[in-house]
């Protein structure tokens, strides 16, 4: 337990700062330990009140989500051994509000998300009596690479546009959007149009493609939005040759 | 504490929330945001480009006279090097933006998707023939 690994830890109280610093944490270096154990170490043995959102530190819950030297990764999933031993600098995401230390508020997101209606959409309920809606593999294919999504916000942060324009709807929800418009269960895709192909929609992402090097479940958002800019493009084509049809 | 009988909830932009403004600069501290903001700079040659085109077909729409100006203007070496240049960033563009299409172009046939490198290839292929053919018509139509 000899060897000692510096974490440089953004704190701010909203009742006594102006604005975040980062304060200096010695925590022991263990190659099996993740960015998040060592902010845990510091919970428990050093400073009580560092505040911090986590839950299932297995890459599912997406909640632990930060800026680890300035890149959005999940704090569960990133290894201290892999910046030892130069110090680990630990931020709240990027481009949202910050209310404490390194929770960010996601009111934004969750607005935007919802947006979306992230649901399945019928026209008309089957009854219970028919049974479930089946799917082939080839159908849950089409959009089973979305449906990966943790909500965990990296993407946002690492998106220069949501940055400069906070009315971008961004990527984890457009590409959830998608990942309902493609199943074969729904039948919603025209409620979400209007949404999804109005300027802060998709046509307010200028493929910096970020959002998918940064996603920690290979969802590929900026593939979902450059995808769904081809079918909205198609679209308006249709309407323009025939105004009649799609009514 | 809550002072007022309304429903108590969520405050939306709390006043004690921090918000960090983005840096002017935002595109300097990391290279793939470098990357990104110099592939939007260049457009302008990519602009450039299609200029001359459109400047070219004037000139042409404008009988014999008017062409052969145009094609001494082409000759001032100032107009050949940002040609050049344009030439170059035009080419950038053309295999960045092909190699992206399969990224945007989710084709399925018979509910596989189509490898990503035989669009981009059956794109690439396309580029090729459509330059031939303009080729031709340039050298020898």
């Amino acid at each position: 337990m000899s060897e000692k690994i510096t974490l440089e830890v953004a704190r701010y109280s909203p009742e006594r700062d102006a604005a975040p610093h980062l304060e200096a944490f010695e925590v022991p270096f263990r190659k099996d330990w993740v960015v998040l154990d060592a902010l845990n170490y510091i919970k428990d043995k050093t400073d009580g009140s560092l505040t911090y959102r986590w839950s299932c530190r297995m890459g599912i819950c997406g909640s632990c989500g930060m800026m680890v030297n300035g890149e959005p990764k999940l704090t569960c999933a990133t290894f201290l051994a892999d910046y030892a031993p130069a110090p680990v600098r630990v931020e709240p995401l990027r481009n949202f509000p910050v209310v404490r230390d390194l929770v960010i508020a996601m009111t934004d997101f969750m607005h935007k998300l919802k947006e979306m209606k992230p649901w399945l959409i019928r026209r008309e309920e089957k009854p219970l009596s028919e049974g479930e809606y089946l799917q082939t593999p080839e159908q849950l294919d089409a959009f089973k690479q979305f449906s990966m999504c943790i909500n965990c916000m990296l993407c946002y942060a690492a998106c220069p546009v949501y940055g400069l324009d906070p009315l971008f709807a961004g990527p984890a929800a457009i590409a959830l959007a998608q990942r309902y418009n493609l199943d074969s269960r729904d039948q919603g895709a025209k409620d979400r149009f209007p949404i999804l192909s109005q300027h802060e929609g998709i046509w307010g992402c200028t493929f910096v493609g970020e959002c998918t090097q940064v996603c920690p479940k290979h969802v590929d958002p900026a593939g979902a939005i450059q995808q769904y800019k081809l079918t909205a493009a198609t679209e308006w084509f249709k309407s323009l040759l025939l105004p009649w049809s799609g009514k | 504490m809550k002072s007022s009988g309304s429903t108590p909830g969520y405050t939306l932009n709390h006043p004690r929330w921090y918000r960090a403004r983005v840096s002017t600069y935002w595109w300097l501290k990391q290279w793939v945001y470098l990357k990104f903001v110099l592939r939007e700079l260049t457009s302008v040659f990519v602009a450039f480009f299609v200029v001359t085109t459109l400047m070219q077909l004037r000139a042409f729409s404008r009988g014999p006279q008017a062409y052969e100006n145009f094609q001494k203007w082409l000759q001032n070496p100032f107009v050949i090097a940002l040609n050049v240049v344009s030439f170059l960033f035009v080419l950038y563009h053309s295999v960045t933006w092909l190699s992206l299409a399969p990224r945007a172009m989710a084709v399925r046939i018979r509910g596989k998707r189509v490898p990503d490198l035989l669009i981009s290839g059956t794109n690439y292929a396309a580029w090729l023939v459509i330059s031939a053919v303009v080729a031709w018509f340039l050298l020898w139509g």
